[in-house]
């Protein structure tokens, strides 16, 4: 295997000053859990098998690490071949300003029109009628996922709502555990509490609050609830004293918790600890209140290079990533949903099934990031993170400056 | 820096001219095109540079930087964000007790010093040790330590006292001074050395004067000493002056800027705007609110400390 593979490097450096078409391409990213790390290498190994080389750039922390990194090094003057961003408005300023290329040709011969679902992901691909990236995943937030032994060990039984969880959770801190595992860093609240907008408020409240921008909605009653939820959610999470996602994870992993509410990239780590979806956990899409899931994901964007080999490459990485052999090597690796819908899943989980049968429902809805500018969500973020943490920030409190956010967001 | 001195360099001397005065510009000409790169790079860079911010910090800029102005919008924003205040205050708190206690610790360790103790180099080195780490180092060292789990708390605990509670990273209330106890460990050790080379460079007859005249130490040190160590206190303010003002890294490494945003501090401010939320102006509105602070000290101090001397 070793040989192998440096007989392949060996093989690849020889051949690339006499083969115009292969070319080394360096793809930024930061999928770097145990799951995440696991379906780039599949993603890596497909590209490798074009002829061309895949170089990995690993960016390890959140995507508000590894973000800033990738965009300076674009505006920079310094780009790479390819690179991660999530679905939506991240990259926006980079496309207009020119400086990404365009994926149209790709786009036409491979029908992506047609083939990619829901079609709200190829439009925040697009700009000014060209599409500009390659979407590979769909990531939705509204998951609990559930430590069966936790719930055992408290004994009461596991929950089948957000409802049921919150009544539980005396029970669970009388048993030693923490009902809640929340990670210190910012998205993790701030994603917790669009989920509780759109699974406890629904989605009419959603869209109007994140997708009309309605200041009048987001003051009233109806988020007022949203807000009080959110308050329960702060005193259940109180305690849990870890910063990454996966770590908070990792306490529902090892029982230490009872929940967590994360996106389903999640299933990567339960899939990684060698447990199963229904035995060991269990997992509660929307919350198992409101069956809607928002179509988030990531996708990965071309900058504008001149090195016509390089070009090309990124024309074939683009193909390779739409492929359906690769859609499914990938997305049962991470946990996520593929981007199109005619190909077979079969050997899926059991949560991830559930996601799927949703989604292909029309259970979906446009998440966040495609909705509001990256300003907007940061300072949401900085709402959520100081509420979460400050007990004598009241709700109310919260709403009203949430309500001015809104307002002011674009 | 040291100033070359004119008259005595031998460049300037073949210069006389029959118009007897000799051109200004061109005197001293070497040491003049041998710094030209150095101004240069002053003016551009950090001129050009502060201005530059200034300026599009009255823009709307987003990703990339874009001049259409809107006015004073930035700023009212800044002040009307409770991260930017929370941050503020942080600052205070930090630069206030950090400027004394890393002042006032460091001196009574130098002293302590100076008493001709055994092992002196030993234990200078152990106490400047610290200072050979990088504040992302020393924020993950006392990451751990103050680690209600693993560290302090836990300790205490297991001894036997179950109800111990520190976990300053964890409260907000208090989470500055989790950091500020990190950054004075850090720090206090350069303080120590600093003072320590300024109270041997006081004249021993100084010392036995003041003890012919029966006055107490502690005395001496006060009233005779400290005034005669006024050039290194300068030097000891501004190098803890700079390292509050830029105070980040620590911050990170250590909760980065948690539980909440109870431990933010402007820096980070500015780096999260600009390249997290991606709207620049909003992050140089920041810096140059960070640039005016550090004027309004420095700029009066600059005034007496210099602007006498010239007229004296």
């Amino acid at each position: 295997m070793r040989i192998r593979a440096f007989a392949a490097v060996l093989a690849a450096t020889a051949a690339l000053p006499c083969a115009a078409m292969a070319a080394e391409l360096e793809v930024t990213h930061w999928w770097t859990s145990g799951g995440e790390a696991a379906a780039v290498k599949e993603l890596a190994t497909a590209f490798d098998a074009t002829g061309n080389k895949w170089v990995d750039g690993a960016i390890a922390g959140s995507g508000s690490t590894a973000r800033p990194i990738m965009i300076s090094r674009i505006t920079g003057g310094d780009p790479m071949g390819a690179t991660q961003f999530n679905h939506g408005r991240q990259a926006e300023e980079l496309v207009q300003s020119g400086l990404m290329r365009d994926l149209n040709d790709v786009a036409e011969k491979g029908k992506w029109k047609d083939i990619i679902k829901p079609t709200s992901l190829l439009d925040s691909c697009t700009f000014e009628g060209k599409i500009y990236c390659a979407p590979v995943n769909i990531h939705s937030w509204q998951w609990l996922w559930l430590s069966n032994a936790a719930f055992e060990k408290a004994g009461v039984p596991v929950p089948k709502d957000w409802n049921e969880f919150v009544a539980a959770g005396p029970k669970l801190r009388e048993a030693g555990l923490q009902p809640l595992a929340v990670g210190g860093s910012a998205f993790q609240v701030n994603g917790l509490f669009d989920t509780l907008v759109i699974s406890l408020g629904g989605t009419d409240l959603y869209n109007k609050v994140y997708k009309d921008k309605d200041e009048e909605t987001a003051a009233g009653p109806e988020m007022a609830k949203i807000f009080a939820a959110a308050d329960d959610a702060r005193k259940l999470a109180k305690g849990s004293n870890v910063q990454d996602w996966n770590q908070a994870t990792n306490l529902v992993i090892t029982g230490k918790a009872g929940g967590q509410i994360m996106g389903d990239w999640a299933q990567g780590e339960f899939q990684q600890a060698g447990q199963t979806a229904g035995k060991e956990y269990s997992c509660l899409p929307g919350l198992g209140l409101n069956q809607t899931l928002t179509t988030g994901g990531d996708a990965i964007y071309f900058p504008l290079l001149k090195d016509e080999a390089k070009s090309k490459a990124q024309e074939v990485l683009a193909e390779t990533i739409v492929d359906p052999k690769v859609q499914v090597a990938f997305n049962l690796k991470k946990g996520s949903v593929p981007i199109r819908s005619d190909v077979d899943l079969a050997a899926a989980n059991d949560c991830m099934k559930k996601g799927i049968e949703i989604i292909s429902k029309g259970g979906t809805a446009i998440s966040t990031d495609q909705l509001v500018s990256a300003d907007t969500q940061k300072q949401k973020e900085d709402l959520m993170s100081e509420f979460f943490a400050k007990e004598s920030m009241t709700p109310e409190q919260a709403q009203q400056r949430f309500a001015s956010i809104i307002g002011s967001a674009d | 820096m040291p100033h070359p001195m004119p008259q005595q360099s031998g460049v300037s001397k073949p210069m006389p001219k029959s118009s007897g005065r000799p051109n200004q510009l061109f005197r001293n000409l070497n040491s003049k095109i041998a710094l030209t790169p150095m101004i240069l790079v002053a003016a551009v860079v950090f001129f050009g540079g502060t201005i530059w911010t200034v300026i599009y910090s009255f823009t709307n800029s987003r990703l990339l930087p874009r001049a259409s102005f809107v006015g004073l919008d930035q700023y009212e924003r800044l002040w009307a964000s409770s991260r930017w205040i929370i941050s503020i205050q942080n600052l205070m708190i930090y630069g206030i007790l950090s400027l004394i206690f890393s002042l006032v610790v460091g001196f009574v360790l130098a002293a302590l010093m100076d008493q001709k103790i055994r092992f002196e180099s030993a234990f200078r080195t152990i106490f400047l040790y610290p200072f050979a780490l990088s504040f992302i180092v020393t924020g993950l060292v006392w990451q751990w330590i103050l680690n209600p789990e693993f560290g302090v708390q836990g300790i205490v605990r297991s001894l036997g006292w179950t109800s111990f509670t520190f976990d300053p990273l964890y409260n907000p209330d208090i989470v500055i001074y989790g950091i500020l106890i990190a950054g004075l460990w850090q720090g206090t050790g350069l303080v120590m050395c600093l003072m320590l080379a300024g109270l041997r460079g006081i004249d021993e007859d100084i010392w036995k004067a003041s003890r012919v005249d029966g006055i107490p130490m502690w005395r001496t040190y006060i009233f005779v000493v400290i005034p005669m160590m006024r050039p290194v206190f300068i030097t000891t303010l501004v190098l803890i002056g700079s390292g509050i003002v830029k105070l980040y890294d620590l911050v990170v490494a250590q909760t980065s800027g948690g539980p909440g945003n109870a431990s933010e501090v402007p820096a980070k401010y500015v780096y999260d705007y600009m390249f997290q939320a991606q709207n620049l102006g909003q992050g140089f509105a920041a810096s140059t609110m960070m640039l005016l602070t550090v004027a309004i000290v420095i700029v009066p101090w600059a005034y007496l400390e210099f602007g006498g001397k010239k007229r004296g």
